[in-house]
């Protein structure tokens, strides 16, 4: 599959948020400041696309080949839970100031259902290692969007006048909604 | 037998390497701490309010130690907080220069004019959007209590359509100065008893014509200042709040008494 299809397509078509519907936690659990927001879609940009590149590794160089891949679930969390300990001690070290803009959302995203979404997705459809990492890539791009328009309508909201009933995490429910019906839109495109 | 010897061997050797792999990176990438920076974050407050500029108490705490900050540079915790810093890090503490937040706004609707009615969301951020807001002058208190609504802790009243600091509870923490989307309400020195309560630039004519008791920049208070203590810009008259005696000369002198004691009259207003 060319790179640039697999690109475009996880971002909008089968965008992992609003097509798949995963890692909504964070989506809705972040979004409420665009700054956050950023620093929240760069931490899990990084650990998509580097989980992505170690699981497919893991399962094709020692999963497969004994056929225990049945405990790919397993083993996956196991690769991105220390990845990201191992990443997050890296960044501390190395660049304080990039700690400090996303370092606090790493640890949240270890048992993101977005990551190990993707990592499995990625063994289903029997993709090639870079197909995997563009694939990630892709991923993790579409939730940094979904997370930064949401984060954009929630900053407007907070001025909106509300019904009281509505207001705060039901609001953000329906916009949310309402923007995935409007990225059902893409779809066809590819 | 392989069924069962893979699967552990499998997944108790990725196990084991992530965790050897892990304890080198955490011995390599070490980064070190100062015991001092826990000390001095025990003693703070914990609210990580972010008053101090610094992002949580825990960034105050590192710079308190690097030397970065002053040891009394927690606005909320006041002198007490400071002393138990100061002792960690074994200085004396300075004496805390206390700041309050005050809006600088007299406008009650018995006072100014207003342009137009605003019926819309009781938000001043979002009332200030739509051409400016309803009063006539650019620079005043809206009043749909924006800052009343932030305000942790219970300070601010509405007080006739014009938002009040109660200067003995206000701890500084800059919510309201942050959301006011006038920029009216500024911090000054708490032993300040005299105060311009007004931001309009305007020429004294137009300040006449829509307010009673703004700054009409006559520049009485100028001229009869014993100290010297004020600046005058753009048509209006500031204090120096470091060169005031609270001498109050000035506040006899302003044919509109725009220039108020900070508390005593607020509290009268608002009773």
């Amino acid at each position: 599959m060319n790179l640039l299809t697999i690109l475009v397509s996880t971002v909008f078509v089968n965008n992992y948020v609003f097509a798949r519907f995963l890692g909504i936690c964070p989506f809705l659990g972040v979004s409420q400041k665009t700054e956050t927001a950023t620093g929240m879609g760069l931490a899990v940009t990084f650990v998509i696309t580097m989980a992505s590149a170690i699981t497919y590794l893991v399962y094709h160089s020692i999963l497969d080949p004994l056929g225990i891949g049945y405990l790919q679930t397993l083993t996956f969390i196991l690769i991105i839970a220390s990845l990201v300990q191992f990443i997050e001690l890296v960044i501390r070290k190395m660049s304080p100031s990039l700690y400090n803009g996303m370092g606090v959302f790493l640890p949240l995203i270890t048992t993101n259902c977005v990551v190990l979404g993707v990592t499995i997705i990625n063994i289903q459809d029997n993709l090639t290692f870079l197909d995997s990492v563009i694939n990630g890539l892709g991923a993790s791009l579409g939730f940094f969007l979904a997370l930064i328009l949401l984060a954009g309508v929630r900053e407007k909201l907070e001025l909106a006048d509300v019904p009281e009933a509505l207001k705060g995490v039901p609001i953000a429910l329906v916009s949310a909604g309402l923007m995935s019906i409007a990225f059902s839109g893409f779809s066809g495109l590819v | 037998m392989e069924n069962i010897l893979y699967p552990i061997l499998v997944l108790g050797g990725i196990g084991l390497l992530f965790g050897v792999l892990l304890s080198i990176a955490s011995v390599v990438f070490k980064v070190e701490v100062d015991p001092k920076i826990e000390e001095v974050l025990e003693a703070l407050p914990g609210a990580n309010c972010g008053a101090c500029g610094f992002p949580g108490c825990a960034g105050l705490a590192g710079a308190i130690a690097e030397g970065k900050a002053p040891v009394n540079a927690c606005p909320i915790g006041g002198q007490k907080v400071a002393d138990n810093v100061a002792q960690i890090m074994g200085v004396n503490a300075e004496a805390v220069d206390k700041n309050v937040a005050v809006v600088l706004c007299q406008g009650s609707k018995s006072k100014s004019k207003d342009k137009a009615i605003y019926e819309g969301v009781q938000d001043c951020r979002y009332e200030a959007e739509l051409a400016d807001g309803c009063k006539a002058c650019p620079y005043g208190c809206l009043g749909c209590g924006t800052c009343y609504d932030v305000c942790d802790f219970d300070a601010i009243r509405m007080v006739d359509g014009v938002a009040v600091i109660d200067k003995d509870k206000c701890t500084a923490c800059m919510k309201c100065i942050d959301i006011c989307p006038k920029k009216i309400i500024e911090l000054v020195p708490y032993d300040n008893e005299y105060i311009v309560k007004c931001k309009s630039e305007d020429k004294g004519k137009e300040v006449r014509g829509y307010c009673d008791i703004g700054c009409i920049a006559c520049k009485l208070c100028v001229k009869n200042c014993p100290e010297d203590a004020f600046t005058f810009e753009n048509n209006l008259a500031k204090i120096i709040y470091d060169k005031c005696t609270n001498c109050g000369i000035c506040e006899e002198k302003c044919p509109t008494k725009c220039i108020w004691t900070s508390n005593e009259k607020d509290q009268e207003a608002a009773s």
